[in-house]
């Protein structure tokens, strides 16, 4: 909707505006979809880590959440389908300056992309993943996702789900991430505090944001519009720092454990490579001096 | 600009062609490669491995061809050259990423040691059935460079000439390589650092407020940047404007495409790579490419033999498919013989380049060994007569 019908007189000291690329706007987002309050907190992350921006970049596969990369005023990557995290583990070997932080959807990284956040997880590659987990395939209509709880109605489950989800907070530590933390959008404050932390943290780090698709799975389901999954938020949400990930499984209706989960500390990939090759090689290791010079 | 003598084991080697491959990406200046193991290529990438530590740079074995073929390209825009390798059912997973570097224009080398298919194959034994498939394998339109060596010096040499030719056009290109080629161990010279011809990376000159990521310079090819820079810049495999924004239109996609396309046509029109000889009197001309060239010499050459005026047209270059000279060849010689190890892809290009004026004898192999000289000589006989 054009701001001159709503009469709302555009703030020109918006606080997000430095962070996003207003050339860009509106965005595609549906009204109440929780994609953009994760991106709201997420700039305040970015504002309070202050981090040198042009030392950020952000990566995203496609989807709804895929668009985010686009939106961001940062150096930012709309890659494949469940490639985010590869091309963002190129991206941050071959110049580890970067802050490097992969921001998509829950089918992107766990369907299609599943294998490649086991593999940087285990790896502990230095990247930061954050995932708006909507439960659903939203871009391509609200199709099953690996994360679409059981009895869940969707466009490729009319008569409901029966394939058990992913618990994603325990599949992220089983893999062998440093940092693990669930919130909902109605956690901003959380969220966003959780964001800045990851900034600074080295390590494969994992925030999971349970976040409403009122278009598709909310309707649906009948489970209302954004406000009521607001209120459903707030009514099921129980904060558990240190919860066992075991126990943080979802389900349609029941309880959303959330809170920071796992924090710890093991060497990331470019510690573990420089060790080793210095161990082999001694002297004669040449640290990586990757990118190519001018002509 | 010249190599950086670091990455060039100057001297005189005996090698095959897999690793001759990786000494040329090292002299190249390649620094990041991912790959996953797949016979008939691996060496390149176990070679790079051991090497790469004492050069200064990184090798990531991935976790399949998908993360190998989109990491050397997360790598690119970190500001690094890199390249994967792979071979056959490899190669179909990196389809997908090869659009993304065409639409992206992320220089990169894509290195294929071809083996028999289709599906598993036959692999430990050579074909050259991927040659379609390098131009067309991925979906849409759009243009790639494809470079087929035919000995392990050709391996280093043409590796070299793959990564300049990725920077000057900003294209994905292919190393065409196959199963013999890859593993013929030969005499493999490596010259000096200051001898090799380096195309360095063309980054901007403008400020990050003057610059926009997909402007075409005169030669319709965009600069160059990298993250970290300060240009906040933003790259999409979506159809895109100047500025790399998505722009979902007619226009935009007209635009965008017509110049992935036609940015390619200075190297079509008079930079094709090839290799002849006996053309100016020849009546019958052999187009082969890697190692059936080199069968095809035999057989040549036992047609010259007979008196037959055969002539040879290797392609060094295969894609672009070097059409003027199958043009100009096809007003003036009766027949071209095309043997591949293929059930004839190449020999399409030819007969739509023919177009009707000479004959155009393909001589197809399944795969998994060579032609016999003699079935190839049988062809060129019949169509000298
Ligand atoms: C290789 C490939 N397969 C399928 C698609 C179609 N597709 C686009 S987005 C998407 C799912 C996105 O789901 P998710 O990652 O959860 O993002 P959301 O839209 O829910 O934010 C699919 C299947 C595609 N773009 N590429
Ligand atoms: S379809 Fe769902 S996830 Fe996508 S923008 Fe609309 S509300 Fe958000
Ligand atoms: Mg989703």
């Amino acid at each position: 909707m054009s701001e001159a019908l709503l009469d709302i007189p555009v703030n020109p000291t918006n606080p997000v505006e430095p962070f996003l690329r207003m050339d860009r706007m509106p965005h595609i987002w549906c009204p109440a979809c929780g994609i953009g309050t994760t991106v709201n907190c997420f700039t305040r992350a970015l504002e309070s880590s202050k981090l040198n921006l042009d030392k950020v970049a952000i990566v995203s596969g496609i989807g709804c959440t895929g668009r985010v990369a686009g939106y961001a005023n940062l150096d930012s990557f709309h890659t494949t389908h469940g490639r985010a995290i590869p091309f963002a583990t190129g991206l941050k070997l071959s110049n580890p300056e970067l802050q490097v932080v992969v921001y998509s959807g829950d089918g992107d990284l766990f369907a299609i992309g599943g294998n490649h956040f086991i593999h940087a997880a285990r790896r502990n590659m230095d990247i930061k993943v954050i995932c708006v987990n909507n439960l659903t395939y939203a871009m391509t209509g609200g199709q099953t996702a690996p994360t679409t709880p059981a009895s869940v109605i969707s466009a490729t489950s009319p008569y409901g789900v029966f394939e058990p989800s992913f618990n994603l907070v325990q599949l992220a530590e089983a893999a062998g991430a440093s940092y693990v933390a669930r919130w909902t959008t109605f956690h901003v404050k959380q969220l966003s505090r959780s964001m800045e932390e990851v900034l600074h943290k080295k390590g494969f780090c994992f925030i999971e944001v349970i976040s409403p698709c009122p278009t598709l799975y909310q309707r649906r389901n009948k489970m209302g519009d954004g406000l009521d999954a607001m209120k459903f938020y707030k009514e099921v949400s129980k904060v558990r720092n240190g919860a066992p990930t075991s126990e943080c499984a979802l389900t349609k209706s029941g309880e959303i454990v959330v809170g920071k989960f796992v924090d710890r500390d093991r060497p990331d990939y470019l510690e573990l490579l420089r060790a080793q090759m210095t161990e082999s090689l001694g002297d004669r290791y040449a640290d990586p001096e990757v990118s190519c010079s001018e002509g | 600009m010249h190599a950086d003598p670091k990455g060039v084991l100057t001297g005189v080697h005996f090698l095959d062609g897999d690793h001759a491959c990786c000494e040329g990406t090292l002299a190249a200046g390649a620094r990041f490669s991912a790959g996953y193991p797949i016979t008939p290529s691996t060496e390149v990438v176990e070679r790079f491995a051991w090497r790469i530590p004492t050069v200064g740079g990184i090798f990531i074995q991935m976790e399949d061809e998908l993360a190998a073929s989109i990491a050397i390209q997360g790598a690119v825009w970190g500001g690094a050259k890199a390249f994967t390798v792979t071979s056959g059912p490899g190669f179909s997973l990196m389809m997908e990423h090869i659009g993304y570097a065409a639409i992206t224009e992320t220089p990169c080398v894509f290195v294929n040691v071809q083996r028999g298919g289709p599906s598993t194959g036959l692999p430990t034994l050579p074909a050259q059935a991927d040659m379609m498939q390098a131009k067309w394998g991925s979906h849409g339109d759009y243009s790639i460079i494809a470079l087929c060596p035919n000995s392990p010096q050709e391996c280093f040499d043409l590796t070299i000439t793959a990564f300049n030719l990725s920077e000057e056009f900003r294209v994905p290109v292919m190393m065409m390589l196959d199963e013999c080629v890859g593993h013929m161990t030969e005499k493999v010279v490596i010259p000096e650092a200051d001898t090799i011809a380096i195309t360095p990376r063309r980054f901007t000159k403008k400020t990050p407020e003057e610059f926009r990521l997909f402007e075409p310079q005169s030669d319709m090819v965009p600069d160059m940047v990298k993250a970290g820079d300060g240009y906040r810049f933003h790259v999409t495999g979506l159809t895109h404007d100047e500025r790399g924004y998505p722009s979902m239109n007619v226009e935009t996609q007209d635009v965008l495409v017509r110049r992935m396309h036609d940015k390619l046509k200075p190297f079509e029109n008079g930079r094709a790579i090839y290799e002849a000889e006996f053309l100016d009197d020849a009546e019958v001309v052999v187009v082969s490419y890697g190692i059936t060239s080199r069968v095809a010499q035999r057989a040549l050459q036992l047609a010259r033999e007979q008196g037959v005026k055969a002539g040879k047209f290797r392609m060094i270059s295969a894609w672009p498919f070097p059409e003027q000279h199958i043009r100009e060849l096809a007003g003036r010689v009766k027949a071209f013989v095309v043997p591949e190890l293929n059930m004839g892809q190449m020999v399409r290009e030819v007969e739509r380049c023919a177009a009707g004026k000479a004959k155009v004898v393909s001589v197809p192999h399944a795969g998994g060994s060579v032609h016999d000289p003699d079935v190839i000589l049988k062809a060129i006989l019949e169509a000298a007569r």
